[in-house]
């Protein structure tokens, strides 16, 4: 499996991480999380695992289930985090830490015994106080962007996440007053992927006349969730006002993570603003359509991913690793990726946007240049293989101390 | 490993009797401090109350985080000065301190502190910037492990240079300055052991600035002058 990302991301990259991870061969590492489909987390685990396992890592990954009231308890944590007010009753808090203690209970020799637990986002953060007697270092690692949240919700999480040994955030915007060391790691794409990997051109092109998109139109694409923080709305605004000098289209794909309970009222807005425009195409999409979302990706000319908040946005990195320029919000982890004026354009509103979309379709030499600058951004930065790297040093940190050079079989 | 025959063996032989070059390899660990600046008296707050290693992360460590290419200033706190403070002069007078200049670290930081204090001295408000333009110091730690490549000779280690990891460049090329009393990089202290023919070699790399390149630019200048010394050895 690692020689098939020596391809990609270089036979060195390869060799430091077999470096890396010999002295941690053995090691029992657990991941929880809370959904096996659907949403970046979900994608990073499904060949994080794997990769670990490669390195001689036991690496194993755990999905925290729950009833409706746990799921929308925990997306009223997730929008509290990013900054809404939220209200969220007693009896949901107390279900949410029911199935945490469910969940700890099924799986208490595993998450006890590890050597390291990964605890990803809020959803499974109550675990750790249901696991008196673990052994190993546990790591909350927040994928949301955090910078400012609901203090009140942000209270009620905080007790559970500052026993950890660790926290790991994407951005140094989202760190927090916490007791505990607290790391930066930016997420990533796992180039070889079904979302990722080269397409030949046909399969794009049918792809296209699948959806019915006009090939003599340039074509700007948003592949998000439908959430009010992705700003689909914004995105068809900023279309419209584009469309009145440029001809082109829209579309906006996604599809639902079973963690969401909001999606649905969400999509209802979008179909009532897309009604009867040919030239906006809605596509709502299984959450294994990865080849599908690779190839209208490839197709775009431009990628826009206008989020109001972001914890990273692989969308974003995806869209780059297939040579496009990215037209995003300005906010998050976008700003870590959309380089303004070199890799594409960060904005803050519809019209920011649509300003951006006229001038790269008029500039095509730009949009080329920019695009190429993307791919190279994404290859020396944002590829799976630097967040491995991470994970790595990352517990070999956390084995050693706060020295700021830690030596490894030297 | 060398298999050059000829006139240069003799050249190579002094060379071969150095230890050979390990190539070590080092990656990233950020962490945040949770200290941060929304104007530029907090900035002078903060640089007094931070580790000193926040103050390394923002002039050397942050090569090795994601960036793009083309970099402007020689660290982060003059890159802020300008881009979210819009404090042109003072981003040009931060922009001018070298590392090298300073015995150590706390010098380096009192330093810093002058310049901004005189800004704040001269200006009559205190810039700020808007919440989501603040500077987070971030802090940093170093996992260094081997590479198991080893060059008996320049002209190995040349073969080597094009394929190494930014990680090994940052190392050997930047955490070196801080690592050997001298003060010099790793590929040239090597090379003052294999004799004074390399003379012109090492003091070319010794002249690469390394504020204004990313570790992969780096790498491939060092490199290319490896490349271009062996090019005209016969």
């Amino acid at each position: 499996m690692l020689e098939q990302y020596a391809a990609v991301a270089g036979t060195e990259e390869v060799d430091r991480l077999r470096q890396l991870a010999r002295p941690l061969r053995g090691v029992k590492v657990v991941h929880v999380n809370s959904t096996r489909e659907g949403g970046g987390v979900a994608e990073i685990l499904q060949k994080l695992i794997p990769l670990k396992q490669a390195l001689g890592i036991d690496a194993s990954w755990e999905v925290i289930t729950g009833d409706l009231p746990f799921y929308q308890c925990t997306k009223g944590f997730h929008n509290a985090l990013q900054g809404n007010t939220v209200s969220i009753s007693e009896t949901m808090l107390e279900g949410y830490e029911q199935a945490n203690a469910r969940f700890a209970e099924e799986h208490r020799a595993l998450l006890e015994e590890a050597d390291f637990v990964y605890i990803h986002d809020p959803q499974p953060a109550a675990l750790l106080k249901f696991c008196p007697n673990r052994k190993g270092k546990w790591i909350w690692r927040c994928h949301i962007d955090v910078h400012h949240p609901y203090r009140r919700i942000w209270k009620y999480l905080r007790n559970f996440v500052a026993l950890y040994d660790a926290s790991v955030f994407s951005l140094a915007d989202f760190a927090q007053a916490m007791p505990h060391p607290q790391y930066l790691i930016p997420p990533s794409i796992d180039p070889l992927s079904e979302k990722n990997i080269q397409l030949p051109e046909e399969e794009i092109h049918e792809v296209g006349r699948r959806f019915g998109l006009d090939p003599s139109l340039p074509l700007v694409i948003q592949v998000s969730r439908f959430d009010r923080f992705k700003d689909p709305l914004g995105v068809i605004e900023a279309y419209r006002i584009a469309r009145k000098l440029t001809p082109l289209q829209l579309v906006l794909a996604g599809g639902e993570a079973s963690d969401d309970p909001e999606g649905e009222a969400v999509l209802e807005e979008v179909r009532q603003a897309t009604a009867d425009d040919p030239g906006i195409h809605l596509l709502l999409l299984p959450a294994d359509a990865h080849r599908t979302i690779n190839a209208l990706q490839r197709a775009a000319d431009i990628i826009l991913q206008k989020s109001i908040r972001e914890g990273f946005g692989l969308t974003v990195t995806e869209g780059m690793w297939k040579g496009k320029p990215v037209i995003g919000g300005d906010t998050g982890g976008i700003r870590l990726q959309v380089v303004n004026h070199h890799t594409g354009f960060l904005v803050r509103t519809p019209e920011g946007a649509a300003l951006r979309i006229r001038y790269l379709l008029h500039r095509r030499d730009l949009l080329e240049v920019m695009g190429r600058r993307a791919h190279l951004f994404v290859r020396e930065n944002f590829l799976i293989t630097r967040l491995l790297r991470e994970h790595l040093s990352l517990m070999i940190s956390l084995r050693n101390g706060t020295g700021q050079r830690i030596e490894v079989g030297l | 490993m060398d298999n050059a025959a000829g006139p240069e063996d003799t050249r190579e032989k002094q060379g071969e009797q150095m230890p050979p070059f390990t190539v070590r390899d080092c990656v990233l660990v950020a962490l945040a401090t949770g200290h941060r600046a929304q104007n530029l008296r907090e900035l002078r707050n903060g640089l007094l109350a931070i580790d000193l290693e926040s103050i390394y992360y923002h002039f050397w460590a942050r090569l090795l985080r994601p960036r793009f290419d083309e970099p402007e200033y020689n660290n982060d706190f003059a890159a802020w000065a300008h881009r979210a403070l819009d404090e042109k002069a003072l981003a040009e007078r931060l922009s001018v301190v070298n590392p090298a200049d300073f015995p150590n670290l706390e010098a380096l930081r009192q330093e810093l502190v002058e310049i901004i204090e005189d800004r704040l001295d001269e200006s009559p408000y205190v810039p700020w910037t808007q919440a989501d333009k603040q500077f987070y110091f971030i802090s940093s730690q170093i996992v260094i492990f081997d590479t198991g490549v080893q060059a008996a000779s320049p002209r190995e280690l040349a073969t080597f240079l094009p394929i190494i990891s930014p990680g090994s460049i940052y190392y050997h090329f930047i955490d070196a300055h801080r690592r050997s009393p001298e003060h010099v990089d790793d590929f040239s202290a090597w090379l003052s052991g294999c004799g004074e023919r390399y003379d012109l070699l090492k003091t070319k790399i010794q002249s690469v600035d390394p504020y204004f390149s990313s570790l992969w630019e780096l790498r491939r200048i060092i490199a290319a002058y490896f490349a271009e010394y062996f090019s005209g050895v016969q």
